[in-house]
């Protein structure tokens, strides 16, 4: 992992080091991460935020083993595990 | 499971739960909520103000610093963190009970990673805000397509989004500061497109000369973007890309155009969220809670604040807000200068509201394969033959997902006039801890355990 700066906090986001600035939500840093697929739909399309506010429950993630948590809603935090389901590579949106 | 009644709030334990008692609890912490959480504290009662997001602030005040809000917004977020209000965040409200054998109100909130809240309190001051309108055209579920308030809460958030080229389509006065705080942020707005015609606009604007300081707002915004191409009676037909965005479809009444983005940010209006307070039993009309001069329901003791009381804006959201805290804490008389300012920004509301009515092409946008329900992804051709939206949900599973209809719901109304049906508990998926604490505190209905696991 690299070096942690000040105000930036490191998360992993699908096995990937990710540093990113301190205080942003999982869902801005995933974006800029590059990741586009948050999780797959019931049909198997990519998704991701679309109401960028905790409705549209588009951007489900698992967060340190929590899943279906809404990436717009949570902040980042030194060392958090980020996995989507597009990189699980699962063909459902990985209802329990 | 039934819900445990009979017994004294204070001996139910419910188990992994957190208990607090107060006088009032506000669910959002918006405009509206704070003004209520600040007007009930100054009354000296005891507050708990429950919100989802990391921070306070709501969409409108959303911020990581408080150095990057306006004045107004400032002072009114200082003025909260001043008070004894009690202020969690990152807690969604999944449960409420209003009433029963102690006549109080009891709110269960689960935390985001984990725990669960159940708060009992004497008045319940609803302030849950609005959501954007999503109208389903082909492509509008591909990554990339977000709503205007979307992107600029991803933005706010800390998304970066210099560089890309942007589409911004919808309607009303709102766009106009999205694509203007979009453009500030570096990104290249390529087209602003307004889907009402330019004399609706026109009379709108010149509607607004009795308010010189907006029309001047409006101007200034207008200005930051000048370079951009604002394109009135234009709205988006399409939506293409594979896995991603990369190019929209526009239409005017004369010809239809392609052009290449990264981005495109819909917002056509607002939709007031109105589960809470129907799920408690206060009643709506025109997709809005009805409220009293003091801001108060059909139901006591629930008061209604902000934009799920009917779309106005953040001023009329804070006036209202104040009134409802003041109400909530038992002041009797309703401030006579926040009356008259609540009725003013009403009227401006309403008039909003008609210039910028939805035109009828956009009903028509979504084809038989194109999804409604994102959740669930059903297509418009697996409901298009049902009555309303019940059967809708019950045969084809549309609305039955995770944001349970709060996307498809209004899209489903504008594309075939279907009201929403029943709001059941949980408000939000929760987990089966939360959903037992809940029955335990005796705020679970017996619908909450077989609506769980999504």
């Amino acid at each position: 992992m690299p070096p942690v700066t000040r105000g930036a906090v490191t998360i992993s986001a699908d096995g990937r080091p990710v540093s990113v600035s301190a205080g942003v939500t999982v869902a801005a840093a995933l974006l800029d991460a590059g990741i586009s697929a948050f999780r797959r739909s019931v049909s198997g399309e990519s998704r991701a935020p679309l109401c960028g506010m905790g409705t549209c429950y588009e951007c489900r993630v698992t967060i340190d083993g929590v899943a279906h948590r809404r990436a717009c809603l949570v902040t980042v935090a030194e060392g958090m595990h980020v996995t989507t389901a597009a990189a699980a590579g699962a063909g459902t949106d990985g209802r329990p | 499971m039934s819900a445990v009644a009979g017994s004294a709030p204070s001996a139910r334990p419910a188990s992994g739960a957190h208990e607090t008692r107060a006088d009032i609890v506000v669910v959002g912490a918006g405009p509206a909520g704070i003004a209520a959480a600040v007007r009930a504290t100054e009354a000296r009662r005891r507050v708990v103000v429950l919100d989802e997001a990391p921070n306070v602030g709501g969409q409108i005040w959303r911020h990581r610093s408080v150095d990057t809000l306006g004045t107004d917004a400032r002072a009114w977020v200082d003025r909260l963190a001043r008070t004894s209000a009690d202020v969690r965040r990152g807690v969604a409200a999944v449960d409420v009970v209003v009433g029963g054998d102690s006549g109080d109100v009891t709110v269960v909130a689960e935390r985001h990673l984990g725990g669960v809240d159940v708060i009992r309190a004497s008045a319940l001051v609803i302030a849950t805000g609005a959501r954007e309108r999503f109208v389903p055209f082909p492509g509008w579920t591909l990554p990339g397509v977000t709503g205007i308030g979307g992107a600029q809460a991803l933005l706010k958030q800390g998304a970066t989004l210099r560089g890309k080229r942007v589409v911004i389509a919808g309607t009303g006065p709102l766009i106009l500061p999205v694509a203007a705080s979009l453009t500030d942020a570096g990104a290249r707005v390529v087209l602003v497109a307004e889907q009402a015609p330019f004399q609706a606009v026109r009379d709108f604007a010149l509607s607004l000369l009795t308010q010189p300081e907006t029309l001047l707002q409006a101007a200034m915004y207008r200005l930051a973007f000048l370079r951009t191409p604002y394109a009135m009676g234009t709205w988006v037909t399409a939506a293409s890309g594979t896995d991603r965005l990369t190019a929209v479809t526009v239409a005017n009444s004369r010809t239809t155009w392609t052009l290449p983005c990264d981005l495109l940010c819909t917002g056509y209006g607002l939709v007031p969220n109105v589960e809470m307070a129907r799920f408690v039993g206060c009643t709506t009309a025109d997709g809005a809670v009805v409220v009293d001069d003091h801001q108060g329901t059909s139901v006591p003791p629930v008061f209604a604040a902000g934009e799920l009381t009917g779309i106005g804006g953040v001023a009329l959201a804070v006036t209202e807000g104040e009134i409802a805290g003041a109400a909530a804490a038992g002041v009797a008389r309703v401030d006579p200068s926040l009356s008259r300012r609540r009725q003013a920004l009403r009227i401006v509301a309403r008039r909003m509201e008609r210039a910028f009515a939805l035109r009828q092409e956009l009903r028509s946008l979504a084809r038989d394969d194109t999804i409604i329900c994102r959740c669930e992804d059903v297509r418009r051709a697996a409901i298009a033959s049902f009555a309303d939206s019940r059967q809708a949900k019950l045969y084809a599973r549309a609305g039955m997902g995770a944001c349970q209809g709060r996307v498809c719901g209004p899209a489903l109304e504008l594309l075939f006039g279907w009201q929403p049906g029943t709001v059941r508990s949980p408000l939000e998926p929760a987990r089966l801890a939360t959903l037992s604490t809940a029955a335990l505190a005796g705020a679970a209905s017996p619908d909450a355990v077989h609506s769980a696991g999504s």
